[in-house]
C-alpha cells in the first residue's frame, strides 16, 4: 500500500513537470481496496482491473519500473508507447489489459471465468468497476449473465463517490450498489473500502463461493477518491469537509497505525519501509527515463497477430518504386 | 453428387471445427435447442453439448465481450449474432476491445463473430442491413465476406482457425438460394493462376513463387497446410473477360454474374472479381483487372457513401489511374435505411439491371 501511494505521488510530480503526460488518474484513498483485493487471489487467478488499480498490479506482480516504462511510454513498455495508464496485461500474465471504456471489461472477466470452468481449471476471476461504471449496459449485460451462468467471477465496485465531476446522487437512486446483486440472483455487499481486513474478509468468502462453483458476488467498496478525476482536475466540486473527513480514514495511515498498535509495526520500521520504497522508485524512474522511446515506425505494427505486409495497401511511392523494380 | 447450401456450408464449417479442435465454441441467442434464428447451428448442441453451445441472454455486448474474454484464455469462440443489424449492442466491444487488444499488448484475440447480413427478404430497416464498412473502418479486425458455398465453408473454417478478431459476414438472401457440390474438384481460379496471365501491372512478384513461398512458410511456423482452409486476402475471379470489370463482392457476385451473362450473349466480356474477404483485401488483383480492360465497376449492396466500394474506387484512382479508360462508376444502394415493402425495396437494392446499364455505361465511354 505504500509502494502504490508512493509510486502514485511520483507519477503525479512528473505529471506536473510535463514528463508524464495524458490522463493521470491515481487510486490514492484506493489502497486498501486495490491491494486486500487482489491480495486474495491464487496464482491462477485472474485479475481484470480498472484504471485506478495500481495497489492490484502491484500485488499481482508488475513492477514499480514496468509502471514507469508505461507512464513514460518507452519503447521497452509492454505496450511499446502505444497505449497509457495502466493497460497492462501481457499474453500469459494473469492479468488482463484493461481499455479505457467504463465497464467494458466486465463481460471480458466472464469470458474469462467461462474459459476457466470450460478448461477444468479452478481459477477464479475478479474484476474491479467504479460507481460510475456501474450505470453502462455493460454492468447490467455481465452481472446478469455471470449470475445465470454461475460464472466464478467476484465484482468490485470502487465506490469512490464520484465520476469524474458527478457525485451518486445523480449516478444512481439504489441506497447501496451492492442491493442491485438482488435483482440479478447473487450475493451482494458492502464494505468499508478503507479498511484493508474489511476488504480481505469480503473478498476471502466471495472467492471461496466463486471457488466452490456457487457463482458470482458484487463486492462494494466504499472510499472516496483524494484527489482529482485525473490531474489536469483541480476538484473544487468536491466539498472541502468531505475531503477532510475522509483524510482520517486514509487506508495507508490506517493500516499503520493499526500495526503500530498492535506492536507489529515500529515506526523504525515504517520508515525502512519508505525507504526501500523510495529507492525503488527512484531506480524505476532512472532506469524507465534513460531507455528509448519507441521508433515512429514502430506505429504501424502488430496491428494483428498474422498479417502479410504484401497486403497492405501501399501509397503510390512505395508502388511505383516496386513497379519500377518488376518492370 | 450432393449439392450443398450456401447455409450448410456454414454448418458443415462449424461442426468440422468443433470436431477438429476441442477449443472451438459457439454462443449466441436461442442458438442451442432452437438451432439459430436461420438453423444455422442445428443440431450443433446434441452432439457437442451445452457447454460448447451456450445459449445467451439477449445481451450482445457480453456475447462479444465473453468471446473476448474466453478467446484471452485459449479458447476459440464462434458468436452468432442473430441478425448483422443487432451488432451494434455489441459495437463497442468489438472495436475498442477485440480489435486493440493486440496492437496494444500483443494479445492474440483469436474470435469470429457470424453476422447474417443484407437484404433481399423484405426484412425492412432492422433485419436488412449490410454492415461491413463500419468494421472495415475499425483497424484491428478483419472481415469476410463469401459469395458462395465453397468459399463460404473454406473462409470460416479460416476465419476459426486465425488468430484475429474476424468479422464474418454470410448473406441470409444467399442461405438457401445458393447450392454447390462441395465435392466437385474446382479450378481455383484465385488470384495466384489469374497473376500469371495478365500484364502490366508490376505485380508478377506475386505470381505462384510467392504463393508457394507463403506456404512454405507457414509450414515453418507450424501451421497445417488444408486445401479446405481459403487464405484471406485473395480474390477469386468468378468470370473471365476482355472488355470490362467487375469488383464487388457477397449477394454482389451474383448480380454481377447474371449481368455479365446478360452481355456475354452481346460478345461483351465481362471480367467479374470476387473479392471475397475486405480486410485484408486483394487490391493487386483488382488493379490487374484494370489493368486489363482499363474500365472498372464497383458493385456493392450496401449504401453510397464510404462503403468499401469506395476504398475499392480510391486506390484505383491512386495507383491504377493510368491505366483507366473511363471513370470509376458504381452500382450500390442509395443512402437510405432499408425500406420494408417489396417494391421499396426492390427500388434500393442493387439488381442486374442496374449493373448491365453502368457496363453499358462504362463500355460506350
Ligand atoms: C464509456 C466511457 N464513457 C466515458 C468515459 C470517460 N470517463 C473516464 S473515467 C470516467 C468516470 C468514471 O467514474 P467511476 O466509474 O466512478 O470511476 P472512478 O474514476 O471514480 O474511479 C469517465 C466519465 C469512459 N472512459 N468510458
Ligand atoms: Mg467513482
Amino acid at each position: 500500500m505504500v509502494l502504490s501511494r508512493r509510486l502514485e505521488m511520483r507519477i503525479v510530480e512528473l505529471y506536473r513537470q510535463g514528463v508524464v503526460t495524458g490522463g493521470c488518474y491515481t487510486g490514492i484513498g484506493n489502497e486498501a481496496t486495490s491491494v486486500g483485493t487482489a491480495l486474495v487471489l491464487e496464482g491462477g487467478d485472474v485479475l481484470v482491473p480498472t484504471h485506478r488499480d495500481m495497489g492490484s498490479h502491484l500485488v499481482r506482480g508488475h513492477t514499480p519500473l514496468e509502471i514507469m516504462r508505461q507512464y513514460l511510454k518507452r519503447a521497452t513498455s509492454q505496450t511499446g508507447g502505444r497505449d497509457t495508464g495502466l493497460h497492462l496485461g501481457r499474453e500469459g500474465s494473469n492479468i488482463v489489459g484493461m481499455i479505457s471504456h467504463l465497464a467494458h471489461m466486465m463481460p471480458v472477466a466472464v469470458g474469462v471465468a467461462l474459459a476457466e470452468r470450460m478448461q477444468d481449471r479452478r481459477s477464479v476471476v475478479l474484476t474491479t468497476v467504479g460507481d460510475g461504471a456501474t450505470s453502462l449496459g455493460d454492468f447490467h449485460e455481465s452481472l446478469n449473465f455471470a449470475a445465470v451462468s454461475k460464472a466464478p467471477v467476484v465484482f468490485v465496485i470502487v465506490n469512490n463517490q464520484y465520476a469524474y465531476s458527478t457525485p451518486t446522487t445523480l449516478q444512481f437512486a439504489s441506497k447501496k450498489l451492492s442491493d442491485r446483486a438482488t435483482g440479478y440472483g447473487m450475493v451482494g455487499h458492502t464494505v468499508d473500502g478503507t479498511d484493508v481486513f474489511e476488504v480481505l474478509c469480503a473478498t476471502e468468502e466471495a472467492v471461496a463461493r466463486a471457488r466452490a462453483g456457487d457463482g458470482p458476488t458484487l463486492l462494494e467498496c466504499v472510499t472516496m477518491r483524494m484527489r482529482g478525476h485525473s490531474e489536469h482536475d483541480d476538484f473544487k466540486y468536491v466539498p472541502a469537509e468531505l475531503i477532510e473527513r475522509w483524510s482520517a480514514w486514509d487506508p495507508v495511515e490506517r493500516l499503520s497505525a493499526y500495526l503500530g498498535e498492535q506492536g507489529l509495526l515500529t515506526p523504525g520500521a515504517r520508515t525502512q519501509i519508505e525507504q526501500a520504497v523510495a529507492e525503488e522508485i527512484e531506480d524505476a524512474v532512472h532506469t524507465a527515463q534513460a531507455e528509448p522511446l519507441p521508433a515512429p515506425q514502430s506505429a504501424v505494427k502488430d496491428v494483428f497477430r498474422r498479417w502479410d505486409d504484401r497486403a497492405t495497401v501501399p501509397d503510390i511511392e512505395t508502388y511505383e518504386a516496386r513497379r519500377i523494380r518488376h518492370g | 453428387m450432393a449439392e450443398t447450401t450456401y447455409l450448410e456450408a456454414i454448418r458443415q464449417a462449424l461442426f468440422e471445427e468443433m470436431h477438429r479442435d476441442q477449443t472451438v465454441f459457439c454462443l449466441g441467442q436461442d442458438i442451442g435447442h432452437f438451432g439459430g434464428a436461420f438453423k444455422v447451428t442445428r443440431g450443433l448442441l446434441e452432439t457437442f453439448g451445452p457447454s460448447r453451445v451456450i445459449d445467451m441472454p439477449i445481451a450482445e455486448s457480453a456475447i462479444v465481450g465473453v468471446a473476448i474474454g474466453a478467446a484471452l484464455r485459449g479458447l476459440r469462440p464462434v458468436a452468432e449474432m442473430q441478425f448483422a443489424d443487432f451488432v451494434t449492442g455489441g459495437f463497442s466491444q468489438l472495436v475498442n476491445n477485440a480489435a486493440t487488444f493486440h496492437y496494444r499488448l500483443g494479445v492474440s484475440v483469436p474470435m469470429v463473430v457470424r453476422l447474417p447480413s443484407g437484404g433481399g427478404v423484405g426484412g425492412g430497416p432492422f433485419h436488412s442491413r449490410n454492415p461491413e464498412a463500419w468494421f472495415t473502418h475499425a483497424p484491428g479486425l478483419k472481415v469476410v465476406a463469401p459469395a458462395t458455398p465453397r468459399d463460404a465453408r473454406r473462409l470460416l473454417k479460416a476465419a476459426i482457425r486465425d488468430p484475429d478478431p474476424v468479422i464474418f459476414l454470410e448473406q441470409k438472401y444467399l442461405y438457401r438460394r445458393l447450392k454447390e457440390d462441395l465435392e466437385q474438384e474446382l479450378e481455383d481460379a484465385d488470384y495466384a493462376d489469374y497473376a500469371d496471365g495478365a500484364e502490366g501491372s508490376g505485380f508478377e512478384e506475386r505470381g505462384d513463387d510467392a504463393v508457394r513461398a507463403s506456404r512454405t512458410r507457414a509450414r515453418a511456423e507450424g501451421e497445417e497446410e488444408d486445401s479446405d482452409l481459403l487464405a484471406f486476402g485473395r480474390a477469386r475471379v468468378a468470370r473471365r473477360g476482355e472488355h470490362v470489370s467487375i469488383v464487388t463482392y457477397a449477394n454482389g457476385v451474383g448480380l454481377s454474374l447474371d449481368a455479365a451473362h446478360v452481355l456475354g450473349q452481346e460478345g461483351i466480356q465481362v471480367e467479374v472479381l470476387d473479392l471475397r474477404t475486405l480486410v485484408p483485401w486483394d487490391y493487386e488483383a483488382v488493379l490487374k483487372t484494370v489493368a486489363k480492360t482499363g474500365r472498372l465497376l464497383v458493385v456493392q449492396e450496401a449504401t453510397r457513401t464510404t462503403g468499401f466500394a469506395s476504398e475499392v474506387c480510391a486506390v484505383v484512382a491512386e495507383l491504377g489511374f493510368e491505366n483507366l479508360d473511363a471513370p470509376i462508376r458504381r452500382v450500390t444502394a442509395p443512402d437510405t435505411p432499408t425500406p420494408s415493402e417489396q417494391g421499396l425495396e426492390a427500388f434500393v437494392r442493387p439488381n442486374c439491371d442496374r449493373i448491365v446499364e453502368a457496363l453499358r455505361w462504362l463500355l460506350a465511354y
